[in-house]
């Protein structure tokens, strides 16, 4: 019986959703539109995300590990 | 509770007035729906223009399109792509008595609330909480109804005539010494629409060279009047007394605008109840204002008389003051006794003042017959001269319902505005969808209630109204507030953040808006 009240908690936070942004009031073909807009804007901000977090990640990673003083192995020191 | 009075000892019982503010998450949500649907009303307003689309709503003729236009203010816009999303919570067709339950006839649209067309079918037996039924006077079979039949077959349905030529009736004069004798004052005076009794009779009392101060949110009626005596209006903050001193100070040490000469008469525009708010007047103060800087009080009892008080004799028996400090105490008998028209109460030289130079007593055609035999029998009753302890039952009744219900809903966790003691209960929504849900879901439960949005209230704070009346018995407010709840938890209204504790008798400004007890 978990599967079915966790069926109703969803479509209950669906119904949330068109509460507040009013999706409740439109009509089908605006519901569409609404959707089609809300839904692919999400889908890019996600795929930007799934490309550019982890190099954004290791860079920032490089940077200030290098900016706290520690040198790094592969950098030829110059000795005198 | 430090309970520190400062207003001198004026106030006999505790006065119990709270707003909580709105949350700010909520008020934040709601902008962005009504910013979703005013997005959608530019794209539909462009698709009408190219005509993409029908246009179903009021345009200009081809003639008139390089005229100054028509329909392109705000309230155009709102009405035709945001009112008439939600239009089918309004203007529902009742067809039985509007008493404690009542017969609705069931609608449908195809065409998403431009058109509507009946199914056929009665909806029965719906729980009215939307009518101003307080006293429950609203019934087909009863004394009230007897004695208005009699009448009826006496003396027919139409006046034909206005109060000064032939429409005088005795039926008038009779009533009118029962409204005196009922409100305490020395002389009364009815008219046939309470609307017109406010309109109509403001211009007859003040005119150029007075001032005005009315109430932020008072009533149209009031608002019209004041507007077509002519007199200057200046406005103070609501149920605010030190808006209202500062104004009145303002208005004695300055006087009039150019000339500096003092106002010829300073009128103050106050109602009993509120019912957008269901706040109660803070008359005690108000009195000792308009006693200390001799100007007029003018008081609308629509909604309180008959509701408040005792022994149902309106606001003034409520703060047990005395009804000859209030100069012209104007009331509806739609409310609480089942009827129709307006009256106006005071010393016998304004009323015989007004008599003369009223527009309503010269132009407007009197009461109805039958109306006024049902206001006197139900003013009889509730008196208690009819020889029935009906009419204190009643209005005992009218007061444990208010009570009840509404510390019901503040345990739920709604939001409620208002007093404690007042029968009208504002239920807080916000959001636009919400408005429309609320109603729609429930009618589906058979509870029918009146959903206020923008025009009437400001635009973020859109309330469900619900009035209460001594016809409901117990079980039917225990099965709307079982109803309310639900809806309350399916559509997520249960906003009320932290418990309040009831306004204190401290001056209300801008910096004690809510007590909270955390």
């Amino acid at each position: 019986m978990d599967i079915k009240s966790m069926k109703n908690y969803l479509y209950w936070l669906y119904c949330q959703f068109e509460l507040v942004t009013c999706s409740y009031l439109m009509e089908p073909w605006e519901k569409l539109l609404f959707y089609t807009f809300n839904i692919s804007m999400l889908v890019m901000v996600l795929y930007i995300a799934y490309i550019f977090v982890p190099v954004h990640i290791s860079t920032a990673f490089h940077f200030f590990f290098h900016l706290f003083g520690n040198h790094q192995e592969n950098t030829v020191s110059i000795v005198k | 509770i430090n309970h520190i009075v400062h207003n001198g000892g004026l106030y006999k019982r505790p006065f119990n007035e709270a707003f909580e503010e709105t949350p700010m998450l909520v008020a934040v949500l709601t902008y962005v729906g009504y910013g979703v649907l005013t997005l959608f009303g530019y794209l539909r307003d462009f698709l009408r223009q190219w005509k993409i689309e029908k246009c179903q709503n009021a345009t200009e003729r081809e003639e008139q399109k390089d005229f100054v236009p028509l329909y392109q203010d705000f309230e155009n816009f709102y009405n035709r792509n945001l009112y008439m999303r939600i239009r089918d919570s309004w203007n529902r067709p009742i067809c039985s008595v509007p008493g404690a339950k009542v017969d609705m006839m069931e609608r449908v649209s195809h065409d998403y609330n431009w058109t509507f067309t009946y199914t056929g079918r009665v909806i029965k037996d719906i729980i009215n909480m939307g009518s101003y039924n307080y006293l429950g006077f609203a019934q087909k079979a009863g004394t009230c109804q007897e004695a208005a039949a009699k009448v009826l077959s006496q003396y027919g349905a139409g006046v034909c005539s206005t109060r000064q030529e032939m429409g005088n009736l005795d039926k008038h004069e009779e009533l009118e010494k029962l409204v005196a004798r009922f409100l305490g004052v020395e002389s009364a005076m009815a008219y046939g629409m309470g609307f017109a009794t406010n309109s109509m009779n403001i211009p007859a009392l003040v005119g150029k060279g007075c001032l005005i101060l009315s109430d932020e949110l008072n009533h149209a009626s009031l608002v019209l009047g004041a507007r077509l005596s002519g007199a200057t209006i200046r406005i103070f903050k609501h149920n605010n007394m030190q808006s209202l001193e500062k104004l009145l100070k303002d208005a004695i040490v300055h006087g009039q605008p150019r000339t500096r000469r003092p106002w010829k008469k300073i009128l103050i525009l106050v109602e009993g109840i509120y019912s957008m708010e269901g706040s109660i007047v803070r008359l005690p103060e108000v009195i000792a204002l308009k006693k200390k800087y001799k100007s007029y009080l003018y008081l609308d009892e629509a909604h309180s008389i008959g509701a408040l008080g005792p022994s149902g004799r309106g606001v003034v028996e409520y703060f047990g003051l005395s009804p000859e400090d209030v100069d012209v105490m104007m009331g509806t008998f739609t409310k609480s006794f089942g009827a129709a028209g307006g009256y106006i109460g005071g010393k016998k030289e304004l009323i015989d003042y007004l008599r003369t130079y009223s527009h309503s007593a010269v132009y407007a055609t009197s009461l109805s017959p039958p109306v006024v035999e049902q206001i006197i029998t139900s003013m009889k009753c509730i008196m208690g001269e009819d020889g029935t302890t009906v009419g204190k039952a009643r209005v005992q009744q009218l007061a444990e319902n208010t009570r009840y219900f509404r510390r019901r809903l503040k345990e739920m966790g709604f939001i409620i505005y208002g007093n404690e003691d007042s029968p009208v209960v504002p239920l807080m929504l916000y959001m636009p969808a919400k408005i429309g849900a609320f109603g729609r879901e429930m009618l589906k439960r058979n509870i029918g209630v009146v959903v206020v949005g923008f025009p009437a209230t400001p635009i973020i704070e859109s309330r469900a109204r619900f009035c209460l009346s001594a016809a409901h018995t117990k079980e039917m407010l225990d099965t709307a507030l079982k109803e309310i709840s639900e809806v309350g938890d399916l559509l997520q209204l249960k906003y009320s953040r932290h418990r309040l504790v009831p306004l204190l008798d401290r001056p209300f400004d801008e910096t004690t808006y809510e007590e909270t007890e955390d």
